[in-house]
């Protein structure tokens, strides 16, 4: 049975957990590596990346976390979630550790800083309609590797087009904040891919 | 993203890189902690563009920065500089004793103390993104910021049991505007996050207000005011997390040195209290 995680030692983790709740699917809070034993899916909620990365570090969960995605078992990241699966980060701290497994380059506040916050309507691969995307001192893609597909990307006032959602394999990630929307259909697309995927964590 | 987190008073780069590397989420500037303002007395005003813009260079987390009540030149002033956040606080001295800051007049955010449902509701409406218990700033003692997370969470609950008509006379007590003392009763909570600050010293007091109901804390004084701010705020940030631990909060209260020596609020004069500072 699917059990999803979602991450919570920073961030919008409670919507998250909302999110998934409203589409009955059974959540649990993830703090530390005892937790982490009990869920097959994971969600890497927004919030700074450093903090979540320094406190992962200091419970001991990054390389738990590692191995899990290695596993092969479905995890998605919004926002700082996405930095935490990049393999590679621009413009982080320099010791900043990522957990990795999307082969992406992620450049942080990459949009700028909180003024720089907006919202806009997303054309999303494979959705029907378009998604209300909500941006917050977010990162974006600056380099894709060959086994990532590209689900969305954003095009900046001077015409610079950037991956804002990408997938590879098991893993999902979006510069932006679903969770903070009324509309569950990403949350939703990352049931049905953990459920294709899905494993019994031993 | 700032829920679940902490935000630290700094008064120097240094002071921010270290807030940074403990895992703060954001950090305010500011010239004194409000310790020293206490001590120093005086006018306490906006802090130096040069330390604001110091600041921002150093961290590669959101900077926040406070303009006094009703400043709104400060305030401008605040936002061309590209800080993340005014903080229009009561920690600094008010500049106008019957109006805050239009704040819908600005694309920056704003964050604004409270003491109680009322006034948070009138920040609200004033355009606050963000509010925050006020607590005591600068005293090192929690019982203010119990006493006022209380007060909102109270009032909240209060709330909901009413019915519409009641909602009416509901927000002329609370001199707040009907539509958002509808929308909280509704959803039970405020519309905007509600932190909480002033007088949080310890891994505990961090704690403790986030079991009472804060989305996240920010601490002033109590960081660089005591023995080890480098261990004390690595522990802060852990203690927020995992608030609801009391294995964790122990593990990290341990061996941090001295907190700030704290002072009661029973002897502090009328005058010397920041948290009656705003309407």
């Amino acid at each position: 049975m699917l059990r999803v995680g979602v991450l919570a030692l920073q961030g919008d983790f409670r919507e998250h957990v909302n999110s998934l709740t409203a589409l009955n699917v059974a959540v649990q809070k993830v703090r530390n590596p005892e937790e982490l034993k009990t869920v097959n899916a994971l969600v890497i909620p927004g919030g700074e990346s450093t903090t979540i990365s320094m406190l992962a570090k200091r419970v001991g969960l990054l390389d738990p976390l590692r191995k899990f995605v290695k596993d092969g078992f479905a995890v998605y990241g919004s926002c700082a979630g996405m930095i935490m699966l990049a393999d590679e980060i621009l413009d982080g701290r320099s010791d900043q550790e990522t957990i990795g497994g999307i082969d992406i380059t992620v450049r942080r506040n990459a949009f700028g800083r909180q003024v720089d916050s907006f919202e806009t309507d997303l054309a999303l691969k494979d959705f029907k309609n378009n998604f209300r995307a909500v941006f917050i001192r977010a990162p974006w893609v600056e380099r894709v590797g060959s086994e990532v597909e590209v689900l969305a990307t954003y095009k900046t006032e001077n015409n610079q087009e950037h991956p804002v959602m990408v997938r590879q394999g098991a893993l999902l990630a979006t510069s932006f904040h679903p969770e903070l929307t009324n509309d569950n259909r990403i949350h939703e697309y990352f049931v049905q891919m953990a459920k294709s995927v899905s494993r019994v964590n031993s | 993203m700032l829920k679940g987190g902490v935000i630290m008073d700094v008064i120097n780069a240094e002071q921010a890189r270290i807030a940074e590397d403990a895992g703060a989420v954001a950090v305010m500037a500011l010239e004194r902690v409000p310790a020293d303002i206490r001590k120093d007395g005086g006018v306490a005003r906006m802090s130096d563009p040069d330390m604001i813009d110091e600041i921002i260079a150093t961290v590669s987390i959101p900077v926040m920065a406070k303009a006094r009540i009703g400043h709104i030149t400060e305030a401008q002033v605040l936002q061309s500089l590209g800080v993340d956040y005014i903080d229009e606080s009561e920690v600094l001295t008010p500049a106008d004793e019957s109006h805050h800051i239009d704040k819908r007049q600005f694309t920056v955010p704003f964050v604004c103390g409270a003491t109680n449902l009322g006034e948070a509701l009138r920040r609200i409406s004033e355009g606050a993104a963000m509010i925050r218990s006020k607590g005591e700033a600068g005293t090192g003692n929690v019982v203010e910021a119990v006493r006022h997370m209380r007060t909102i969470r109270g009032d909240i609950a209060r709330l909901k049991g009413l019915d519409k008509e009641e909602l009416y006379s509901a927000a002329k007590n609370l001199q707040a505007p009907y539509e958002l003392v509808v929308q909280v009763a509704e959803l039970g909570r405020l519309p905007v996050v509600l932190f909480t600050a002033g007088g949080i010293a310890t891994p505990a007091d961090a704690a403790l207000m986030m079991q009472l109901g804060a989305d996240g804390v920010f601490v002033g004084s109590g960081i660089f005011k005591s023995g080890d701010p480098v261990q004390r705020a690595k522990a802060i940030v852990e203690a927020t997390t995992n608030f609801d631990d009391p294995k964790v909060i122990a593990r990290v209260s341990r061996g941090l040195g001295e907190a700030m020596v704290g002072i009661n609020i029973d002897i502090l004069p009328a005058s010397e209290r920041f948290a009656g500072r705003g309407w």
